[in-house]
């Protein structure tokens, strides 16, 4: 997996500009739809570090995404600067308590054990009371710094969502220039070389399981700060295959892959939407054209 | 007591009918190295080929062989046009791939059947209860599929011991290299593997049907369980796959029982337990 | 640094891979080991570096017992291994290869350096090319690398890892005539800093490099002792050299 260097990031930067213009000259549902996409982006771009640059295709991701989003729901009413630490914390955690065992298996036997896991994750909310409700439930948005009006909702939280996908790329980029990067990069290649030489592969691989479950955490806290709403679905397993299914649409072999990815889905969504009820189907086609002819991604067609 | 003792029969009853599944699932895996997340749908087109069957034929028995000859044919043109394909892709490809055709089943489900729960009638033949033991009974039809799945078990078990493809079969679920060596054509194992798999699911679909009501999303509840079977008794173990599949069949009937809230999780749970006493699963060689 | 085993066993199933073996390395001398094929002389060197664990037998490092500890620890602790079949990360250019080699040992907040700047694994990684003579083609993607190359980049990364004991095995696998000479000074100047074991299946080159030599046969050793006296031991050439010519 590659970075964007300073051109394409400058241009990435440029996108985030035309969204973070969308208050003056588009309408209240193209902004939600905005929104809707950020956080999608935020979501599969989580997953990459373990995906894209470890080689780890995990099923649980979705999980991570609604423990976080589930936290807002727990936590009742409170300030944004508790609410989406803790979102973050009990996503992490959550990752801390399932990688090391997920971690011990490798190949299938780590997709199938995600996969399950993802799954207990979703019981948990579905079938116990501690989410309240198979169905869903509203919760009360956590306060932010100022009072936002009903009808400053869509652009701030436009606002809200780019800024916190830009800092989580940021990071991300950052994150993927260090060491530590690059060794997730060399178990991708060749895990057992890299134990060879030294690495140690289970702790690099279960900080990155963390890492990225937390970020995961923090797209679902975004996601119910933006809808109000949580319910079980967030946690299924279809909702990690989407966002593998972006990171592939987007590119796999680079970092912001997944952003690119998001984008387009929720584009050929919305697309789909006016044409046709068959969601599925569309959905269906477009991983089939993802996967039969878009080997590199979107976003990695020129290398 | 009589409840407690129906519940462990239908535990079982359950497990049989999940061990036909995932007997498939370890090894289109053991042999072909391919992951078929779609592995439930196929559950959910027998349940749904059983509704149409004895709904325009007023028939339920024709349901099974009809789950049986259709799934070794759809298996057959599955393999042959897309997963033998996918073999060598990434697991990335494969997962997403498999996910695809979910998405299109249940889409071509909706158009051609709906959307809606149906009931699926026991077979008048075996609508009764058999007395058991002191004055408890028993739904004939669910002795009658303990019976089928007990039966299917032991052909294979035969057919896997006794036969020389069978032998290819197992020698390939343990060493995908060894088919060649053994000078049996590859491409045929696959597809045979391939065909047989969708059929058990579909079979198994089709005795489910009267069993529990026929929904969309009944082949991804499925579909977790007999991965989690998979898991605990070792990729591309039929034996494994066995036991451990009636170790979950009783775990989640009884948990739904007694212990509804908790029930997905403790299957979940019993899965960790063995990955961190054994990560390649109970009944693995590694 | 001296590595030392007694007892090594191992066994596949009903077969003994390796049955009771017994060596001794120390820093400045190279132990070569010959043997037919499947003598258990790469299983020998995967037991060293601890996979599989053996069944009998023991480790020592300096006198520390390191039977049970994972090859990472061990290449941490200071044993490096190369591989019969080239190991390497064929997507990333030659130095990345070595400086990811050279970058195992770092742990904590080290590890959140920039991996271009952090000098210390930068420097490690060049002297390891200079070492092998790869410098040239540091920024050449190590899958685009001839043959010859790739067992010099192979030898290079267990370089990168700062060891004081090299278990190379097969570090000339498939090389031609003329690629063998340079590798063979390398083996040659690396016998003098380091404990060497050698496997290797070319009887000029282990006469060549070798202080010590010694012959497995069917996971046994047969004997061990000096080149010359290998050379004239009768077992051995009954055994082994003879069926070379």
């Amino acid at each position: 997996m590659t970075r964007l260097g300073p051109r394409g990031n400058l241009f990435l930067a440029a996108a985030a500009l035309v969204l973070a213009s969308m208050p003056y000259w588009s309408g209240l549902y193209d902004m939600q739809l905005a929104s809707t996409a950020l956080i999608a982006a935020m979501f599969a771009l989580s997953l990459q570090i373990l995906t894209g640059a470890a080689g780890l295709v995990s099923l649980a991701h979705a999980g991570f995404f609604g423990v976080g989003a589930y936290t807002v729901y727990l936590l009742g009413a409170g300030s944004i600067f508790v609410t989406l630490p803790a979102a973050m914390l009990s996503a992490g955690i959550a990752a801390a308590v399932i990688g090391p065992i997920a971690l011990r298996t490798r190949g299938f036997y780590f997709l199938m054990t995600t996969l399950a896991f993802g799954q207990m994750l979703f019981f948990l909310f579905h079938d116990t009371p501690l989410g309240g409700g198979a169905d869903g439930v509203f919760l009360t948005r956590p306060s932010m710094m100022w009072t936002v009006t009903k009808s400053a909702r869509p652009a701030v939280f436009l606002l809200l969502n780019l800024v916190t996908l830009s800092l989580m790329y940021l990071g991300l980029w950052w994150l993927m220039g260090t060491m530590f990067g690059h060794a997730l990069l060399g178990i991708r290649i060749n895990e057992d070389r890299m134990r060879a030489t030294g690495h140690d592969v289970q702790r690099l691989k279960l900080i990155a399981f963390i890492v990225s479950g937390a970020l995961a955490g923090l797209a679902g806290h975004m996601a119910a700060l933006t809808d109000a709403f949580v319910s079980p679905e967030i946690l299924d397993w279809h909702h990690s295959a989407e966002a593998l299914l972006m990171i592939l649409l987007g590119g796999i072999g680079v970092l912001h892959g997944p952003i690119v990815g998001a984008f387009a889905l929720t584009l050929v969504r919305e697309f789909g939407q006016s044409v046709t009820e068959r969601q599925r189907l569309i959905e269906g086609m477009v991983i089939l054209a993802a996967v039969l002819l878009l080997r590199r991604g979107l976003a990695g067609w020129r290398r | 007591m009589d409840g407690f003792l129906v519940q462990i029969i239908n535990g079982l009853q359950y497990g049989l009918l999940l061990f036909l599944i995932s007997s498939g699932l370890t090894l289109i895996f053991g042999v072909m190295g391919v992951i078929n997340l779609a592995h439930g749908s196929l559950f959910m087109i027998g349940a749904y080929l059983a509704y149409v069957v004895a709904g325009i034929t007023g028939d339920f028995w024709l349901a099974p062989p009809a789950a049986i000859v259709g799934g070794l044919g759809f298996g057959a043109v599955l393999e042959r046009v897309l997963f033998q394909r996918f073999r060598n892709r990434e697991h990335l490809d494969q997962v997403l791939l498999t996910f695809a055709l979910i998405l299109l089943f249940e889409e071509a489900r909706a158009s051609l059947v709906g959307n809606e729960f149906h009931a699926v009638a026991v077979p008048a033949l075996l609508d009764f209860s058999v007395p058991v033991v002191g004055g408890f009974a028993y739904s004939a039809y669910r002795i009658a599929v303990l019976g089928i799945c007990l039966l299917v078990a032991a052909g294979m078990v035969l057919f896997l011991g006794r036969t020389r493809v069978g032998a290819s079969i197992r020698a390939a679920a343990e060493n995908p290299e060894m088919v060649d060596l053994l000078g049996i054509d590859a491409r045929l194992i696959h597809t045979l593997v391939f065909a047989a798999g969708t059929a058990l699911a579909m079979l198994a679909g089709a005795l489910a049907a009267p069993l529990q009501s026929v929904y969309p999303g009944m082949g991804d509840s499925i579909l977790i369980a007999s991965f989690i079977v998979v898991v605990i008794g070792g990729l591309g173990s039929v034996g494994g796959a066995f036991w451990a599949a009636l170790l979950v069949g009783l775990i989640d009937t009884l948990g739904q029982v007694y212990f509804p809230q908790i029930a997905g999780i403790a299957v979940c749970g019993l899965m960790a337990l063995v990955l961190s006493w054994r990560p390649t699963g109970l009944f693995s060689r590694a | 640094m001296k590595l030392e085993a007694r007892g090594l066993t191992r066994r596949f199933g009903g077969l003994i891979a390796v049955a009771d073996v017994s060596i001794e390395l120390r820093t400045g001398r190279a132990h070569a080991v010959i043997g037919p094929n499947g003598a258990g002389k790469s299983t020998l060197v995967n037991l060293l570096f601890g996979t599989p664990r053996p069944d009998e037998g023991r480790i020592f490092l300096n006198g520390t017992d390191i039977t049970l500890l994972p090859a990472w620890r061990r290449s941490r602790a200071g044993i490096g291994r190369s591989f019969q079949r080239t190991n390497l990360f064929p997507a990333m250019t030659v130095l990345e290869n070595v400086r990811l080699a050279a970058q195992g040992s770092v742990h904590g907040w080290r590890l959140l350096r920039g991996a271009r700047e952090d000098r210390g694994t930068r420097d490690t990684a060049v002297a390891a090319l200079d070492q092998v003579g790869l410098t040239a083609f540091a920024s050449d993607l190590a899958g685009a690398l001839s043959h010859g190359q790739r067992r010099l980049l192979e030898i290079a990364l267990v370089l990168a890892t700062s060891p004081g004991v090299l278990l190379l095995d097969e570090p000339l696998a498939g090389l031609g005539a003329e690629e063998t000479a340079p590798v063979v000074t390398l083996l040659r100047t690396l016998a003098t800093n380091f404990a060497m074991l050698l496997v290797e299946h070319d009887m000029d080159v282990v006469f060549a490099v070798a202080d010590e030599i010694t012959v497995m046969v069917d996971g046994r050793v047969l004997e061990t002792g000096t080149p010359d006296a290998i050379r004239r031991s009768g077992p051995v050439r009954d055994a082994y050299l003879g069926h070379r010519e």
